[in-house]
């Protein structure tokens, strides 16, 4: 992914009101300690040398943890740059109820895993839905406008944030 | 006479829509309308994206039984079960069923309109099974014990204040609840309680995807992948319609739903589940355990026909099937706004598109009630994702209820006023204004006579009562001498016929009979920048008949209009049409009506008459030879717009001189005959008025109102703006 992606990327999760934060590997448990707020659960990050248990996030998930945590911490197989979406794979370790229930989802992408747009993105996820996959395509804070007027914030997260990870 | 106190009833009810419901629904429906225009302006080719959505869903519904056999085997082999019910009773017996085997004694539910139509509710409640509605809007109408109003936004007819008494009410909370915060809040919260405590979930889903038996749920809440993947059992009910190919179909429904339902960009959340799905299961009961084990889950996916394979078999219902539920084709409609689902729509589905569903789905006389809400103006057709002809699906489901009614008894009392091609169950009101042209012409033959007579109170009396033409509309004036007995009386301007072009004005009823000022500034207008003209003799273009569902007798005028003018295509002639309703015809539904090559040649050939102008000017016909210099404040037609074609009479009105603003309101509300009619009338006072509203703005107040439709020209005046005349009267040069 060229430096130039990863901005445009960076300029749609802020379009779709996700603040961003670039870090490298070898930064990221301590970015983490910075970003969450506490009570968090979170499910492995899959990302070398990097392990969620030098940080304050609390694994595995429990259901009293879904429901205590202030913050949900997860891996994102992969961003959409035109839209700001992450794809978060339905996962045997919880990836997909820890990025819903919590108020606060901090999703963590690797700069590598960028698509141009739903079109590349559905390339892939064609493959691996066939194989009996699930992923959500998730762009920003859930939100209604049943009650009157527009409110973030319903059954899934208020507040959502990226950490991309510039692996080289 | 029953007509009356039928019309009477309906008036009532659409008064008492209108002071209840009218205000939330008109706010929510014109901010999700405006959003939506805003959206689509915003990022790429939404018509390629439109054309591609459409073409998919016509593979899609011409594989279907295919793509039902291979859904069946892929869900199969993931572990789930598929299941295809006849009907209502066919699938609820089934979610029983599965409710029972699961033990389960509530049930969480996700937005799913077919649910709705199902009943699933009422059937899972008495066989002893709650059922908690999770989405929000889902959730206020379930409190409020009321239907949805809307496909997308179910609680778009109760604005904020509303929602916060009905739950202060009924749920007493210590501290009363306020803000649009307040209510979400604590909607989520009793809504999740009954989340964690659910056993069985069930969704619906807006795309099933057969190669990998996968459901697609596009929401914004997040209720839906809670509801999917809290409880260990997952239900997905779906239509039949609803089966995609694959994922690689998906990338321009997930580009184009969420601009057409509520103007974003894409929506918050696209679940892409291919269950049953590998997330653990949750126990709430067990709260410091890890999660449980994803082979746990069980998945059932109910495919529902009820009706939609009929549908798929009727040349005329079937595109109701390309229909992906987004609401659009009700915020872009001008009644919809005012009276919304609850008026305009059948016992589940709302807005333009309810009459294919309900007609297919429940039968045709279910459209009754609301059938006629739709008007034809076409704004739903570019609003459209999947470019459905929602208006055609309306005519064709009219025409068939006038073929079906019982013959009414006074028919053959107007058998020589009306001389159509339909059959005797059309009632009288409609007989008579799909008959327009033949009452035009006696208007004329006998004016002034006429036009007094149409003034005289009790003549009007007896026209409200016995044919529901609403006496407190004036009616058109019409002309003794008509625009062709004009133009036979006259010599063409010095000009005519130095321009290398020629042709046919057409004149319409209105144009020949009554507002012939503008038929003559056409003439003019064209003379003035050289064009030879000749004149077409007056033939109905079938609109007022099609308005009607008089489909046989429009396409009889349809007809003898492509015969009148064929001779001057033959002769090389451009047909310019001043009444944008009927070059709509042409171009549009002559191709429902006409041979292919016949509508063809004359789609192609015909042209409004300030496009025409505006082609002349761009090819160097001068500009000054126009009149200009006035400030107006311009009204484009309804189906002139959905044509793309106002855009041309502003940038002539402003090359003549004349300084713009325009209206943006979807249509006037007259809408050809809709506003004559005693039971709408008042409906169509309430749309009027946003149109008054806009050019009572200081931008527009003062300014010479002008409008290109002869219905609009009709609603404002009634609107009370002096004159309205059609633009080209703005720029025609004096004279005879």
């Amino acid at each position: 992914m060229t430096v130039r992606e990863v901005s445009r990327f960076e300029s749609s999760l802020d379009a779709a009101g996700v603040a961003a934060t670039r870090v490298e590997a070898a930064d990221l448990a301590d970015a983490l300690d910075r970003l969450v707020e506490p009570p968090a659960v979170g499910v492995p990050l899959g990302i070398d040398g990097v392990s969620l248990d030098e940080t304050v996030v609390e694994t595995p998930p429990t259901p009293r943890r879904l429901k205590r945590a202030e913050t949900g911490v997860t891996p994102v197989a992969a961003g959409v740059v035109e839209h700001g979406t992450f794809v978060l794979r339905s996962d045997a370790n919880g990836s997909e109820p820890v990025s819903l229930y919590p108020p606060t989802h901090v999703g963590v992408v690797r700069a590598s895993d960028l698509h141009a747009d739903f079109t590349a993105a559905f390339d892939e996820l064609e493959g691996s839905l066939a194989g009996g996959e699930s992923a959500i395509l998730a762009t920003g804070a859930s939100a209604t406008a049943d009650m009157g007027e527009l409110v973030h914030g319903v059954h899934g997260p208020r507040t959502v944030r990226a950490v991309l990870v510039e692996d080289r | 006479m029953s007509g009356e106190s039928t019309r009477a009833a309906k008036a009532a009810r659409i008064r008492a829509l209108l002071e209840t419901e009218g205000d939330a629904v008109h706010e929510n429906t014109t901010h999700l309308n405006r959003v939506r225009y805003e959206a689509n302006a915003a990022g790429g080719d939404i018509d390629a994206l439109r054309a591609e959505a459409r073409a998919i869903k016509e593979d899609a519904i011409e594989r279907l039984p295919e793509l039902v056999e291979r859904v069946r085997e892929t869900v199969a082999a993931n572990g789930g079960e598929v299941y295809v019910a006849d009907d209502a009773a066919d699938a609820n017996a089934y979610i029983e069923r599965v409710c029972d085997d699961a033990d389960a004694d509530s049930v969480v539910k996700s937005k799913s309109m077919t649910t709705e139509e199902l009943g699933v509710n009422d059937a899972l409640l008495d066989a002893g099974v709650d059922v908690h509605e999770t989405d929000l809007g889902e959730f206020v109408v379930q409190v409020a014990d009321e239907a949805p109003s809307h496909l997308v936004g179910p609680a778009i007819h109760k604005s904020r204040e509303e929602i916060t008494a009905l739950f202060n009410e009924v749920f007493d909370p210590d501290v009363p609840l306020e803000t649009a915060a307040d209510l979400t809040r604590f909607a989520r919260d009793h809504v999740g309680e009954r989340i964690e405590r659910a056993d069985v979930g069930m969704t619906g889903a807006n795309f099933v995807l057969a190669d990998s038996g996968s459901i697609a749920l596009v929401t914004n809440e997040g209720n839906a992948r809670k509801c999917a993947v809290t409880p260990d059992t997952h239900v997905a009910v779906a239509g039949v319609e609803k089966l995609l190919p694959s994922a690689a179909d998906l990338p321009p429904f997930a580009e184009l739903i969420a601009k057409a339902a509520g103007g974003q960009d894409v929506a918050t959340y696209l679940s892409l589940l291919t269950p049953p799905v590998d997330s653990p299961t949750i126990d709430f009961d067990a709260p410091d355990e890890p999660l449980g084990d994803p082979a746990d889950r069980s998945f059932h996916l109910v495919l529902v026909d009820n009706g939609r394979l009929d549908m798929r078999e009727d040349d005329q219902l079937r595109e109701t099937l390309y229909c992906i539920r987004c609401g659009a084709c009700g915020n872009s409609c001008a009644n919809f706004q005012h009276v919304g689902g609850h008026a305009f729509g059948g016992e589940t589905y709302t807005g333009g598109i309810a009459t294919g569903w309900e007609a297919g789905i429940r039968g045709e006389d279910a459209t009754d009630d609301f059938n006629d809400l739709c008007t034809g103006c076409s704004r739903c057709v570019d609003a459209c994702p999947v470019e459905i002809d929602i208006p055609w699906i309306n005519t064709v489901v009219r025409d068939r209820r006038n073929r079906g009614a019982d013959p009414d008894a006074f028919d053959h009392l107007v058998s020589g006023l009306t001389p159509d091609d339909d059959p005797a169950g059309v009632d009288l009101q409609k007989r008579l204004f799909g008959n327009f042209g033949t009452l035009a012409r006696l208007g004329s033959e006998t004016a002034p006579l006429s036009n007094w007579l149409s003034r005289r109170a009790p003549v009007r009396a007896a026209m409200d009562r016995w044919l529901g033409v609403d006496r407190r509309r004036d009616l058109p004036t019409f002309e003794r001498e008509t625009l062709a007995d004009w133009f036979a009386a006259r010599d063409p301007l010095p000009s005519a016929g130095t321009a290398d072009r020629a042709a046919v004005l057409y004149p319409d009823a209105y144009t020949n009979y009554a507002l012939t000022e503008r038929g003559k500034a056409a003439v003019r207008t064209l003379e003035v920048l050289g064009v030879d003209v000749t004149l077409a003799p007056c033939h109905e273009s079938g609109r007022a008949p099609l308005s009607q569902g008089m489909i046989e007798t429009a396409r009889t005028q349809a007809e003898r209009v492509s015969d009148a003018l064929a001779p001057a295509l033959d002769d090389g002639r451009d047909v310019v049409v001043v009444e944008p309703s009927d070059v709509a015809m042409f171009r549009g539904e002559y191709e429902k009506l006409l041979d292919d090559a016949t509508h063809e040649r004359l789609a192609a050939n015909s042209y409004e008459i300030m496009e025409y102008v505006y082609g002349l000017l761009e090819n160097g016909a001068d500009a000054d030879a126009l009149v200009g210099g006035d400030d107006v404040a311009y009204h484009g037609h309804c189906q002139q717009r959905t044509l793309d074609l106002a855009g041309y009479t502003e940038a002539v009105l402003r090359r003549a001189g004349h300084d713009v603003v325009t209206s943006d309101v979807e249509c006037c509300g007259m809408a050809g005959s809709f506003g004559y009619k005693s039971e709408y009338y008042e409906l169509s006072m309430d749309v009027g008025a946003d149109l008054r509203e806009q050019f009572e703005r200081p931008d527009a107040a003062g300014r010479r109102v002008a409008a290109s439709g002869a219905s609009c020209h009709e609603q404002l005046l009634a609107l009370a703006f002096d004159g309205v005349p059609h633009p080209v009267e703005l720029v025609a040069p004096g004279g005879r």
